[in-house]
């Protein structure tokens, strides 16, 4: 993958703050390294500073504060125009007095090139996106995922090194979607240029990139690889963003290496849980368990935590089945059981005997 | 659709359905559907329809009549019905015999009978005089004392009235002998007719309407590009603001809107006049010297000052609510994509707003090519518009025809420019579909 083997650093925010009011700051403090050929999603909810971040680095907003360095050099009084940089938005901005191909001709025709260059180009880009016989449609003429690939062609036609795309699916139902999430995936590796992704969307972000920023607060809460993101979260907020969480609470008794024994509050009785992000005896802490590391009825000794719990509600998904248990005080607690022929039938009311390893457990700071 | 299917129940649903649909009991579908729809349309006629009789009442209505008057021309023919009788072999040049002068007397002889709401001969004095300036005055004279004449009347006539010796009159009362006439148009296009029945051009100092009208259209087209040039970069700024800014803003524009045209307009007066705020100001700070004080009103200046002043809403409200739907990110995509923030508008933003401008353009400008008040009150002689001298012949010289002949021609050449613009770059070339 583009990652492996490349210069770090081509784009670096330098401890850059923004605040729009004077009074409050969007971005926080933000320090962040994109390697060349990465595929960099920021993710978080909305509010969360991560557009905001997308439109300093496009040039649309100014950063109150700190640098900006794309390929090493600041890049904050560079005007939008000369930074050279592609960028798909949310609703396309596909420019709908012009044909699809005018609309990548357009790039390509500030820049002064020549008309035979450019028709190569737009038609190799159209091409690109499987829209070749599309080139002299108007952009009302399109539908949405053809509208997407249009906007994403246009990006890529003037070959910028960086293309920017702020929540580019946004708008296409779930199918299209998840489609164009792998068309992009391609197109990435294909290309080796470095991509800057926006989204709230989990799924999108761990399908897609090679690294993901999690944004709560102005803050990077988390930047990790997809897989570590979701199963090594570092606080609450990345635990509870990122797929489904159990979450229990309690205050830590005990820390024997990297275990720590946990009593749940109110007298739930104690969970003996991996320590990431605890201060030490005494504190606090949330405890993190995703549904699918829960055990039904678990050999006796196999894991240090064994509850029981009775079972509200289940949702039938397909695939799986949802059960929601009360256990140790949580009415929310939520066990993931695969729809296997094999499997035993469970009904409300029953009481279940549930049990999980310490290494599916993580103390994470207080929420 | 489940009525129908009810209807067609022994056939498949696979199968082609070759037999015509009918409802449950049997009623063909199509009619039932516009069973259906009959209310609704009715009910959206009953919705239009007071509309519509309000608008044939006073607005088709009127416009018919003012186009019927244009050409409508009866007086010389309820007044003279035998001496036109009588004129039909004369051949335009000498002065016409005796028979046609008996004809004449028995004309007038037979009008003094007529109860006076039937009279014919005042109308025909004043259409008559339309075309000689004398001819109401020797008509009422003769009028008068027609009843004293004796054989031969053509003496008598003469002796009368010295126009009555006049061949010219004659062709008049013969070309004009007939229920419709083109003579209102003719002279609307500064022409008559020469002794030969010709169309000519008029002398160069009687010229009047094709200067009139080309100057309206002038005054028109600049006002209207003054109107865009000031409107644009407001319309922008609103489009741009918070939208409580923008409200604000709005406001202002709208204010000419919400005072009354005559109070606006008397403000114009009170600034422009020689007199009047600008000129003092600048001639306390010395800007320009006190004998040589700028006239800005009660001419062509002054008509343009005001009317676009008051015409500006109408162009700075189609624009803006076409810029308020033109997303930012358009712009920025054109940036992003290379283009300086001149090319990005130019290319980009601006391509979009044609369809605002188009349709500010056409307002102002159909609403200042038949602007009335403005110019009478401040347009002095040079910013006169062709309205003006409509409202004229309406009001001061009674000559109907004639204000309704201009007036026709102003709405044809309204019609044609309006016709011509939506050829070009109409409306439906506009939609980016």
């Amino acid at each position: 993958m583009g990652a492996n083997g490349a210069e770090s650093g081509f784009v670096r925010f330098d401890r850059v703050q923004k605040s729009y009011d004077g009074e409050t700051l969007v971005v926080k403090d933000l320090n962040l390294d994109i390697a060349r050929g990465e595929f960099m999603t920021m993710l978080g909810p909305s509010g969360s500073g991560k557009t905001t971040c997308l439109m300093m680095l496009a040039g649309f907003e100014t950063a109150t504060f700190g640098d900006i360095l794309l390929g090493g050099r600041p890049i904050n009084n560079i005007p939008p125009h000369k930074r050279g940089i592609g960028m798909v938005f949310q609703n396309y901005a596909l420019f709908p007095h012009m044909t699809v191909g005018e609309n990548l001709s357009f790039p390509l025709e500030v820049r002064g090139m020549g008309k035979a260059d450019r028709e190569a180009k737009v038609k190799r880009a159209l091409d690109m996106v499987q829209m070749g016989a599309f080139s002299g449609r108007r952009p009302a003429q399109l539908s949405g995922g053809q509208q997407q690939r249009i906007a994403l062609a246009r990006a890529l036609v003037f070959e910028p090194d960086l293309v920017l795309m702020d929540e580019p699916l946004g708008a296409l139902d779930k199918n299209l979607r998840e489609r164009m999430q792998y068309e992009i995936k391609h197109i990435h590796n294909n290309l080796g240029v470095t991509v800057v992704y926006v989204t709230h969307d989990q799924t999108e972000a761990l399908t897609m990139s090679d690294k993901v920023a999690v944004f709560d607060d102005g803050k990077i809460q988390q930047l990790a690889p997809p897989d570590d993101l979701y199963e090594r979260p570092e606080n609450a907020f990345v635990a509870a963003f990122i797929g489904e969480n159990n979450t229990l609470r309690g205050t830590v008794t005990r820390i024997e290496g990297d275990a720590c024994t946990v009593k749940l509050d109110g007298k739930a009785g104690e969970v003996v849980a991996l320590r990431v992000n605890v201060e030490g005896e005494g504190a606090k802490t949330t405890l993190s368990l995703r549904p699918e590391r829960v055990h039904i009825a678990p050999e006796n000794g196999r894991f240090p935590n064994t509850f029981d719990g009775r079972v509200e509600e289940l949702i039938y998904l397909g695939d799986h089945i949802r059960v929601r248990v009360s256990l140790a005080g949580n009415d929310e607690f939520i066990v993931k059981v695969p729809n296997s022929t094999s499997g035993r039938r469970i009904s409300v009311g029953e009481t279940l005997r549930l049990g999980w390893a310490k290494e599916d457990c993580r103390a994470l700071d207080p929420s | 659709m489940a009525q129908a299917d009810a209807g067609v129940a022994p056939l498949s649903m696979g199968r082609p359905r070759k037999e015509k649909l009918v409802t449950a009991d049997g009623m063909p579908l199509k009619r039932a559907l516009q069973r259906a729809e009959r209310r609704r349309k009715l009910a959206a006629f009953l919705l239009v329809a007071p509309l519509l009789a309000f608008l044939l009442t006073v607005f088709i209505f009127p416009i018919g009549q003012m186009m019927w008057r244009s050409v409508d021309n009866p007086q010389v023919v309820n007044a003279l019905p035998r001496t036109l009788e009588a004129l039909r072999g004369w051949d335009g040049q000498e002065l016409p015999e005796e028979p046609v002068f008996a004809a004449l007397h028995a004309d007038f002889m037979a009008d003094a009978d007529r109860p006076r709401r039937e009279q014919a001969i005042g109308p025909l004095g004043i259409r008559l005089n339309y075309e000689v300036s004398a001819a109401r005055g020797a008509i009422s004279r003769t009028a008068r004392n027609v009843a004293s004449f004796e054989a031969p009347y053509r003496e008598a006539f003469l002796d009368e009235h010295r126009l009555w010796g006049d061949p010219n009159l004659w062709r008049i009362i013969q070309r004009e002998g007939r229920p419709l006439t083109m003579s209102y148009y003719v002279a609307a296009l500064d022409r008559e007719f020469d002794e030969d029945g010709r169309i000519v051009q008029r002398d160069e100092n009687r010229r009047i309407y094709v200067n009139l009208f080309g100057r309206t259209l002038a005054l028109s087209v600049g006002i209207t590009l003054l109107c865009f040039l000031l409107g644009f970069p407001i319309a922008y700024w609103m489009s741009v603001l918070p939208m409580r800014y923008a409200n604000l803003l709005m406001i202002c524009v709208l204010l000419p809107f919400w005072t009354s045209l005559l109070v606006r307009t008397t403000a114009w007066i009170v600034l422009l006049q020689q007199q009047g705020v600008i000129n003092t100001l600048l001639v306390q700070l010395g800007i320009i010297a006190d004998e040589n004080r700028l006239s800005m009103i009660y001419n062509m200046t002054g008509t343009i000052i005001a009317m676009t002043h008051i015409l500006l809403p109408f162009m700075v409200l189609p624009l803006y609510s076409v810029m308020r739907t033109i997303p930012p990110s358009y712009m920025r995509a054109a940036k992003s994509l290379g283009a300086t923030p001149f090319t990005a508008f130019r290319r980009v933003y601006f391509p979009q707003t044609l369809p605002g401008i188009g349709a500010g353009a056409v307002l102002v400008f159909i609403i200042s090519i038949g602007y009335y008040i403005t110019p009478a009150l401040v347009g002095g002689q040079s910013g006169r518009m062709i309205s003006n001298e409509i409202a004229r012949h309406m009001q001061q010289s009674l000559n109907w025809g004639l204000a309704a002949a201009l007036g026709t021609m102003l709405l044809v050449g309204v019609l044609i420019l309006y016709w011509a613009y939506n050829r070009l770059v109409g409306a439906d070339s506009l939609k980016f579909n």
